[in-house]
């Protein structure tokens, strides 16, 4: 079967591939673009290692085909630093040691920043319930929860 | 040499970890992430039965498949005598490793591997197991180990004669092997007691989880040699493994160390690895392999399922007067359980005159268990503590109280064997009982419970150099796979010796080529040994730096100190020299200074840890709620405290999933079916409340920081925390894991009925 021509915009760049009716976004970004910072923890949409954007949604790149980001706008975790300039998700994960393996780092990464783009004031149970398609097996979640409520407060520009 | 602990600059502070910000841009590269110039792509070909009998394989149609470049069976694979190969906590039987790799003769359970293929693409991969034809006969299989362990239960391996009885029987059995350890005489010490407890628990297989399924890239090329690429907890062990199994010299593989999505214990052997290696030979191009989910919870190493019996009296004043356990692990389908461990560890919170533990390691059709954190502690613990709180209840004691009186403490023989020095456990039981959390009030439906655990932790081999660059910056060289922030640790206590600024040492965790061998990262180890190789390796440096700079000053070593960064003349004029200075000269003084440590680390100092944990039972839906939970241990001295309370939240939460939700669930033809993180439910953040943790510092005097291993100790205390807490809630007494909300009502029902 002849693949399927897909244009897209990644990371706000045009970007174009050709890909297999089966094939996920995850497998187009990890082997066809080489975008590996989104990661496979189990294809089945249960772990949100895979977190991206996707036209302003947060989803499980491995539950959405590579055919289907036609004419989309996608953002991975490679695009949340500006320059050497890293989100305050991001550095405050590093500043709490929020992160041991760090292999759900860049899906907490995402779906952190895709929580407080919405809401910067999020009380702790909302950031768990936000947090809870993302697995970390290391943590225990306890400093990601603390992170992501201090990058809260950075983004609403209160001192800490 | 060791540091006066009051006064460190670096050491028990918390900076960012030097591969932190690979680790929240994407940058980092894991197992998965890598990928060479023409390279295929393998599969593996799995059971479907829990135990058959291989008639026949049939792979012709796969290799005529266009595409297809490689395909292998365990006939292609050596023969292997048994033969243990040590990877620091565990012992690996590389016979028994081979046919789990690729069966041979029989499968053993669902997800035995026993064909694989190479090809241009996944899908052609996939194409081409569907065509290979395989002929089983099905036989009978046994899941439970109580079960496995009958005499008419179907036997795995004609060949498995029980080790460690008296005589060696003459039948084959799934009875591996009988241990027993003991202190004092345990049927003299019931006769003492007031009140004798006799209890049964059950727990069931659990998985570690780790995120990161296991993945390889390996290229064989003409000369024989081969580079691998894989994510692990010990590429050291991945190579000396690859090499007995595949009958190659250990330095013909050189193992790249990927970042590590997770281990817990779970990647310290292989699985896909050899047969990558093998299958790039026989392709000339290299092969890349990566698991499913499915093949993850299929056709690792979970952590056994047991049943185990408990037996303690006490006096009517508390005291311990025997104990005598009997616990039975499954090993899965080779040999080889935890079961050791657990019967080494289950006890030793306590100082007893009589104990006895008797363990029984046995095969049935699971595939064959791992290392998971504290192999074996848990789920011993468990029975113990459980029981422990019943007697409380009984005595009418305080938990705490009743622990501490029987608590183990310098001078305690411990039933494994060694005489315990400087230890924390009743630090641990006095700062558990002194924190707000366990004097806090409860509502209706709400329990507290607390349990103890223990640890040995390990020290091994490590080995480091410390390159000193001129421009007076470090690298840190060692070969400890960093899974937890160990990277920090290193640097930290470097930086410290040599007097410098964290920010000006880096680290690096070098391949098999590049340095010598590491035992794994395992036994809650790293920081320890290989923290002790750092730290020799940069007392090393500092020496030749003091002997540079001696030499500059025209007066003797002895009389130059190294004092904040700099070498400091205590004769004659007040010359100094700071490590920058020194190392710009270093060319024209005698080369590149480059410190050097191997050690076989001893004295790696147990840890101790007791649990809090408040749950709230639902009298209407069975659901368990953890409302508060708090973690206290002996840490020793926690180098970045952050990474050492990660370690306990993590291994607490891991305790919480096993004792509530996790279990492989085999259906009646003994297939797995729960092979997702969908059906394997592991704690998600909004199951759970903030993890507190106390870390009580008590010093081993074994390093040269005070450090002990902290990362698998808490994952001991949890399961009988969370169970102990249920009965304070509810009054029911839990025995078998994990307590769905299904169970609890049950048994809520039935506690009701009876009191009716
Ligand atoms: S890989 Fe997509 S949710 Fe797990
Ligand atoms: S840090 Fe390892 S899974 Fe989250």
């Amino acid at each position: 079967m002849a693949k399927i021509h897909v244009t897209t915009t990644i990371n706000g760049d045009p970007a174009e591939f050709l890909c297999e009716p089966h094939e996920t976004l995850l497998d187009i970004l990890r082997d066809e673009l080489q975008l590996t910072g989104s990661k496979e923890g189990c294809a089945s949409g249960d772990c949100g290692a895979c977190s991206v954007m996707l036209d302003g949604r947060l989803v499980c790149s491995c539950l959405v085909l590579g055919a289907e980001v036609q004419g989309s706008e996608v953002e991975t975790v490679e695009n949340i630093a500006q320059g050497d300039k890293l989100h305050p998700v991001q550095q405050r994960i590093l500043e709490h040691g929020a992160l041991q393996c760090g292999y759900c780092t860049p899906g907490i990464v995402v779906a952190a920043k895709a929580l407080l783009d919405r809401n910067n004031d999020p009380s702790e149970t909302e950031i768990r319930y936000w947090l809870a398609g993302n697995l970390c097996r290391c943590t225990g979640y306890d400093k990601i929860i603390g992170a992501v409520m201090d990058a809260a407060a950075d983004m609403r520009g209160e001192a800490s | 040499m060791t540091y006066d602990l009051d006064n460190l600059k670096i050491v028990g502070t918390r900076p960012i970890r030097p591969d932190g910000v690979d680790k929240v841009t994407g940058r980092a590269n894991f197992g998965a992430d890598f990928k060479m110039p023409g390279q295929l792509i393998g599969k593996v070909l799995r059971s479907p039965h829990a135990h058959a009998r291989i008639i026949s394989i049939d792979t012709s149609k796969a290799k005529a498949l266009t595409g297809v470049k490689a395909v292998i069976v365990g006939e292609d694979m050596i023969d292997i005598a048994h033969e243990l190969s040590q990877t620091g906590e565990t012992a690996i039987d590389v016979h028994d490793l081979s046919l789990n790799v690729l069966a041979r003769g029989k499968v053993l359970y669902d997800g035995h591997a026993l064909a694989a293929v190479a090809a241009t693409t996944a899908k052609i991969a996939d194409e081409a197991l569907a065509l290979i034809d395989v002929q089983y006969e099905v036989l009978p299989h046994v899941i439970d180990v109580d079960e496995a362990m009958k005499p008419d239960a179907p036997v795995l391996h004609d060949d498995m004669f029980t080790k460690g009885l008296d005589e060696t029987p003459t039948t084959p059995s799934n009875i591996a092997s009988r241990m027993e350890m003991g202190l004092g005489d345990v049927e003299e010490g019931f006769k003492h007691a007031d009140i004798i407890i006799e209890r049964s628990y059950k727990t069931k297989a659990v998985h570690q989880g780790y995120i990161e399924p296991h993945a390889v890239v390996a290229n064989f090329a003409e000369d024989g040699t081969a580079f691998v690429w894989c994510s692990s907890q010990g590429h050291f062990t991945v190579r000396d493994l690859c090499a007995k199994l595949l009958g190659m010299d250990s330095s013909a593989i050189r193992v790249i160390p990927a970042e590590i999505g997770g281990g817990f214990g779970g990647k310290t052997t292989v699985y896909i690895e050899p047969l990558a290696i093998a299958m790039s030979k026989l392709a000339g191009r290299p092969v890349k392999m990566t698991m499913t989910r499915a093949e993850v919870f299929r056709a690792t190493g979970p952590t056994p399922a047991t049943s185990m019996d408990v037996k303690i009296g006490v006096t009517n004043d508390g005291k311990i007067v025997a104990a005598d356990c009997e616990f039975r692990f499954h090993a899965g389908a080779f040999a080889g359980s935890p079961v050791g461990a657990a019967c080494m560890a289950g006890l030793t919170p306590y100082a007893l005159e009589n104990a006895r533990v008797v363990g029984y390691d046995v095969v049935s059709n699971t595939c064959k268990s791992g290392a998971y954190r504290a192999p074996g502690a848990p789920n011993g613990a468990f029975a113990v503590e459980s029981a422990m709180d019943e007697l409380a209840q009984m005595l009418k004691m305080d938990p705490i109280e009743f622990r501490h009186i029987n608590a183990a403490e310098e001078g305690t023989k411990a039933i494994y064997g060694p005489t315990f020095k400087q230890i924390g456990c009743k630090d641990v039981l006095v700062a558990t009982r002194e924190h707000p959390h366990y004097k806090s009030n409860l509502g209706p439906n709400q329990g507290r419970g607390i349990a103890s655990g223990f640890w040995f932790n390990v020290g091994g081999q490590s080995n480091a150099a410390v390159n000193v660059h001129e421009d007076g910056t470090v690298t840190v060289v060692e070969g400890s796979p960093d899974i937890g922030g160990t990277r920090a640790a290193m640097a930290m206590m470097a930086a410290e010796v040599l007097g410098i600024e964290y920010e000006r040492v880096q680290v690096v965790v070098a391949d098999t080529a590049s340095i010598a061998h590491n035992d794994g990262t395992g036994g809650s180890r790293v920081t320890f040994a290989t923290g002790i190789a750092v730290t020799n390796a940069a007392e090393d440096v500092v020496l030749q730096l003091r002997t540079r700079a001696a030499a500059d000053m025209g007066i003797d070593v002895e009389d130059v100190v190294w004092q904040d960064g700099s070498a400091q003349a205590t004769k004659g004029d007040a010359k100094s020299m700071s490590l920058a200075d020194i190392a710009a000269k270093a060319a024209r003084t005698g080369g590149i200074i480059v410190g050097r440590s191997s050690i076989n680390a001893r004295g790696a100092g147990p840890s101790f840890a007791t649990h809090i944990c408040d749950v709230e039972v639902d009298p209407e839906t069975g659901y368990i709620e953890i409302l508060r939970y708090t973690t206290v241990q002996d840490v020793g001295k926690a180098i970045h405290p952050s990474y050492v309370e990660g370690q306990m939240q993590g291994g607490a939460v891991q305790g919480i999933g096993w004792a509530l939700n996790e279990e492989y669930f085999y259906n009646e033809d003994g297939l797995l079916e729960n092979p997702g993180f969908l059906d394997y439910r592991m704690p998600v953040a909004s199951d759970l409340p903030m993890i507190d943790t106390v870390l009580v510092e008590v010093a081993n005097p074994n390093h040269p920081f005070g450090v002990r291993g902290v990362g698998e100790a808490p994952l001991v205390p949890p399961l009988a925390a969370v169970v102990n807490a249920i009965y304070d809630a509810t009054g029911v007494r839990m025995t078998e894991l994990p307590v769905t909300p299904i169970k609890m009502l049950a048994a809520l029902d039935a506690y009701k009925e009876a009191a009716e």
